[in-house]
């Protein structure tokens, strides 16, 4: 049943590759994979293997600097998206968004198709949303087991007439709106979907031998197009819905004279790409949307190597080309000692006789620096007992901060607001003089902390730092954002502040310093996305230990 | 995939394809369907390109990039020099190491240069040609992206993935509107203006303060909601796909009746009358709102001066002024994390107090 689905998933892609923009494919490698990549052989574009790595000029060609120098003349490569060809990337969940835009933009013109081989296996990996959003299909083949599968045949000769009968396809004047609708009502915000999902159905039309597109064909090009993009649904519109509404009385009155296989059941559409959902299969999409948008945040970033800028690093063999810089000092030094055999050997008297296994390439290494930034709770409640395991806490972290030249700042709530107590700054002792005389007592202004720590966070990244925020609280927020003593107001806005601190993606957690564990604070760590710890009872220094080890040194 | 298994095509199945005409224009810019203010954005950039740029936030799917497509076959022609990197306008301003012999002057379309992420250095500001330094031991310089965009447009997908140290380039040459390359003992400059447009998803991360303050215009581009809206966008764009010689020719019209409009409004724009009561509208909308520095104020009056311009007025009115009024300044802004409604709303609550 499944393997019937992806039998003919393939072979709509083999009709119109270009049309269709191609194929998400998410499976281990194995056996099972393998019998669908064997099936795009019947692909009516020449195969091209494409690499996570792989360098601009590989995919759009250029001077071939290895075969110039030892030609004595310009030699040229073609690039590989010059001619059309089905682009099959392995390992796509590794593909870095530079690459992506590249070959969405490629895509974007009917060119080329592209298989995306996604072998992602944890949460947080996956194709980015560039590539996801603009591949019409998507195969999904964890759990098949390879007795599930069969080899697929394709019939070379019934898929030629297919193509050969696509562009004479008809569509009937309400399939548009019918698709594009179903798409609505399945929450697809993207119109590339209605527009893949009519290309789906022409293709489906044509390898049926019909010149005119059909409901079978529209409900095949649903389920295969919408499944994977469908939203959950909202509550309001239960499945098992015993009756449509009522339609109109003065629609249905056209629509009952009209014959049985031109209108277009959209109620049914609708049903089709809901039953292809596997049942995890949101979950895992949303996820990853998030680990994405938290990785892709710019500005962040501990360390990065690179080969344009930074503290150097030693050179190493290399190609040139793509953005490589020549170390000519350590190339000169590679190729020095094989100049007398080299010359005996090509009967040159040339001066120097340099080899592409001589280049090497220079190479730097960045680091941003890292901010930790502590929201300490200075609330009459906390001062009780906590204040002062707090700043021990903090003490101990900036000396260990200290040593590794990290930047601290610290962020005080109590009373009615929060206050910078310090800027970002690498004083120890200015810190420690600050903190000593941080004074407790008041409310809780629990959300206007994260506020505060969350501008000078998102302010420090403007800066090029790396910001991780440590919010120390005993979780009983009851000052709202407005300085208002409002309780449950103030939950309303701490939790707002918690989305808003999940949605920049900056590392944070959350340190409860109430006597007993609070679940509230826990649930918040959560929405935050931020690991949560409970101290009842800690001398500063497991404290300090606790947070180093979760902050991942 | 094991090597025995790689797939190989042969040349018969190719030419099985079904035939699509290679060589066509984009899809035009009359027929994108809704959009209104990020289609104004642009055609006010086409009009005053000192304005300064447009940047297009939004989801996926929404017509992004097919605007800046179409914008690039809508613009009206410039003339320059022929075989000039940097399409100069007359010879004396060609650069020396151009070595243009040349002074006839050819009319070519409006340059849009696609800067595409991870691009590198050399490419953006140009760097030694290595071809003719090795072949011919000759020192000459290549010129990147940066000197075929000037005079034109410099088009960014994806803008806030884009690498640091490209941007800290853009934003000095945006500057200076030169472009200066000192490396590999090359010795450089040129003349380098142009409007930049840049598009991206704000999900996926944020854009730096400098680079956002560049941007003359912002707009953000949401799926449209309503189903008929949707189902004339796939139709127009099916029509396109499969249907592109019935397809073009009325749009194509509708395209040129536009790009006539915007040479009268270049036209118009030169004697256009700015009252003292818009100037003071300007200032205490900027103060209402408190957007930092005085760019602006200067955008958001060029930007209704343009505006007007279009609508064939000779006087900017304080009704200009609205109609531009969320695009030039809800990116300047300061942020509120807590604002769900978004900084457009800000600015027209503010429009709405302001300026009654």
């Amino acid at each position: 049943m499944e393997w019937d689905r992806i039998t003919l998933a393939l072979q709509l892609l083999a009709i119109d590759p270009q049309g269709l923009k191609g194929l998400w494919l998410r499976a281990r490698s194995g056996a099972v994979r393998d019998r669908v990549t064997a099936a795009l052989t019947t692909l009516p574009l020449p195969l091209v293997r494409l690499h996570p790595a792989i360098a601009d000029d590989a995919l759009y060609g250029g001077l071939d600097l290895s075969a110039t120098l030892s030609m004595g003349r310009p030699v040229v490569t073609p690039g590989l998206l010059e001619q059309p060809g089905a682009l099959v990337l392995t390992m796509a969940e590794r593909v870095t968004p530079g690459l992506s835009a590249r070959l969405a933009h490629a895509l974007d013109a009917p060119r080329h198709c592209l298989i995306a081989l996604d072998e992602s296996a944890e949460e947080g990996e996956g194709l980015p949303s560039a590539l996801t959003d603009r591949l019409g299909l998507f195969l999904d083949l964890d759990g098949i087991s390879w007795s599930e599968s069969a080899d697929i045949v394709m019939d070379a000769k019934a898929l030629a007439q297919a193509r050969a009968l696509l562009p004479d396809v008809d569509l009937p004047a309400d399939a548009a709106a019918a698709l594009t609708r179903a798409a609505a009502e399945l929450g697809i915000g993207s119109l590339r979907a209605p527009l893949l999902a009519l290309a789906a159905a022409r293709a489906h039309a044509a390898l049926s031998g019909r010149r005119g597109v059909e409901d079978t064909d529209l409900q095949q090009a649903a389920e295969l197009v919408y499944g994977h993009r469908a939203l959950p649904l909202p509550d309001s519109a239960p499945q098992d819905q015993p009756e449509p509404p009522p339609p109109d009385p003065g629609e249905d009155a056209p629509s009952e004279t009209q014959s049985e296989s031109q209108s277009i059941p959209e109620e049914m559409l609708v049903e089709a790409a809901r039953a292809a959902l596997p049942a995890d299969l949101l979950a895992r999409l949303t996820a990853g949307r998030a680990a994405r948008a938290a990785k892709g945040a710019s500005g962040t970033g501990a360390e990065r190597g690179g080969n344009r800028r930074g503290r150097p690093l030693p050179s190493r063999p290399g190609r040139l080309g793509s953005g490589a810089r020549i170390d000519l000092v350590a190339t000169l030094r590679a190729a020095a000692p094989w100049q007398p055999l080299r010359r005996r050997a090509a009967q040159s008297d040339a001066v120097l006789l340099v080899r592409t296994s001589d280049i090497r390439i220079k190479r730097f290494v960045e680091t941003s620096d890292r901010v930790l930034i502590f929201a300490v709770d200075a609330s009459g409640s906390s001062a009780v007992a906590r204040l002062a395991e707090a700043k021990g806490a903090v003490e101990l972290l900036l000396a260990a901060a200290y040593a590794r030249r990290d930047h601290v700042a610290l962020v005080a709530f109590r009373g009615t607001g929060a206050e910078v107590i310090l800027p970002p700054t690498r004083s120890l002792v200015q810190t420690k003089r600050r903190l000593a005389g941080l004074p407790g007592g008041g409310g809780t202004p629990l959300a206007a902390g994260m506020k505060l720590a969350l501008a000078t966070a998102t302010q420090a990244r403007a800066h090029g730092l790396t910001p991780t925020i440590a919010l120390l609280t005993d979780g009983r927020g009851n000052i709202a954002l407005d300085g208002t003593a409002n309780r449950a107001l103030a939950e309303e806005d701490a939790s707002r502040l918690a989305r808003a601190i999940r949605a920049t993606g900056l590392p944070a957690i959350v340190i409860d310093t109430a006597n007993r564990p609070q679940p509230g604070l826990a649930a918040m760590a959560k929405v935050m996305d931020a690991p949560y710890l409970a101290l009842p009872r800690a001398d500063a220094r497991r404290l300090s230990g606790v947070l180093s080890a979760a902050l991942g040194d | 995939m094991p090597a025995d298994t790689a797939p190989k095509a042969t040349d018969a199945k190719i030419h099985a394809l079904p035939k699509r005409s290679t060589a066509r224009q984009p899809f035009p810019f009359s027929a994108i369907v809704g959009q209104e203010a990020m289609k104004q954005a642009m055609v006010l950039t086409a009009i005053d390109p000192a304005i300064g740029g447009v940047l297009v936030f939004g989801d996926r799917g929404t017509g992004k990039s097919t605007a800046v497509r179409a914008l690039a076959a809508l613009l009206p022609e410039i003339e320059a020099v022929e075989g000039c990197p940097v399409n100069s306008a007359r010879p004396d301003q060609c650069p020396d190491w151009a070595q243009v012999t040349g002074s006839q002057i050819i009319r070519k379309p409006t340059p849009v240069v696609d800067l595409p992420l991870g691009v590198t250095e050399d490419r953006v500001v140009g760097a030694l040609d290595i071809e003719r330094a090795l072949t011919r031991g000759e020192k000459a310089f290549e010129p990147g992206l940066l000197a075929r965009a000037n005079r034109g447009y410099l088009y960014i997908d994806e803008v806030n993935l884009l690498e640091d140290h490209i941007v800290d380039l853009l934003l000095d040459v945006a500057q200076s509107g030169e472009n200066v390359v000192e490396r590999e003992g090359l010795s450089i400059r040129h003349a380098a203006r142009f409007v930049l447009v840049g598009s991206g998803n704000p999900e996926e991360g944020e854009l730096r303060p400098q680079l956002l303050d560049r941007f003359g215009l912002s707009v953000e581009v949401t799926s449209p909601r309503d189903v008929e809206t949707r189902v004339e966008v796939i139709l127009r764009r099916d029509a396109y796909e499969t249907g592109y010689d019935a397809f073009m020719p009325g749009w194509q019209a509708a395209d040129a009746t536009l790009r006539d409009r915007i040479l009268a409004a270049r036209v118009t724009l030169a004697a256009m009358k700015t009252p003292n009561i818009v100037l003071h509208d300007c200032a205490s909308l900027c103060i209402a709102l408190g957007s930092d520095g005085l760019r602006g104020e200067l955008t958001l009056l060029r930007a209704a001066r343009a505006q007007a311009a279009f609508d064939g007025a000779d006087t900017v009115t304080r009704h200009h002024l609205k109609a531009v009024a969320a695009m030039a300044l809800s990116h300047r802004l300061r942020r509120d994390p807590l604002d769900e409604a978004g900084s457009g709303v800000r600015v027209a609550r503010m429009v709405a107090e302001v300026l009654p």
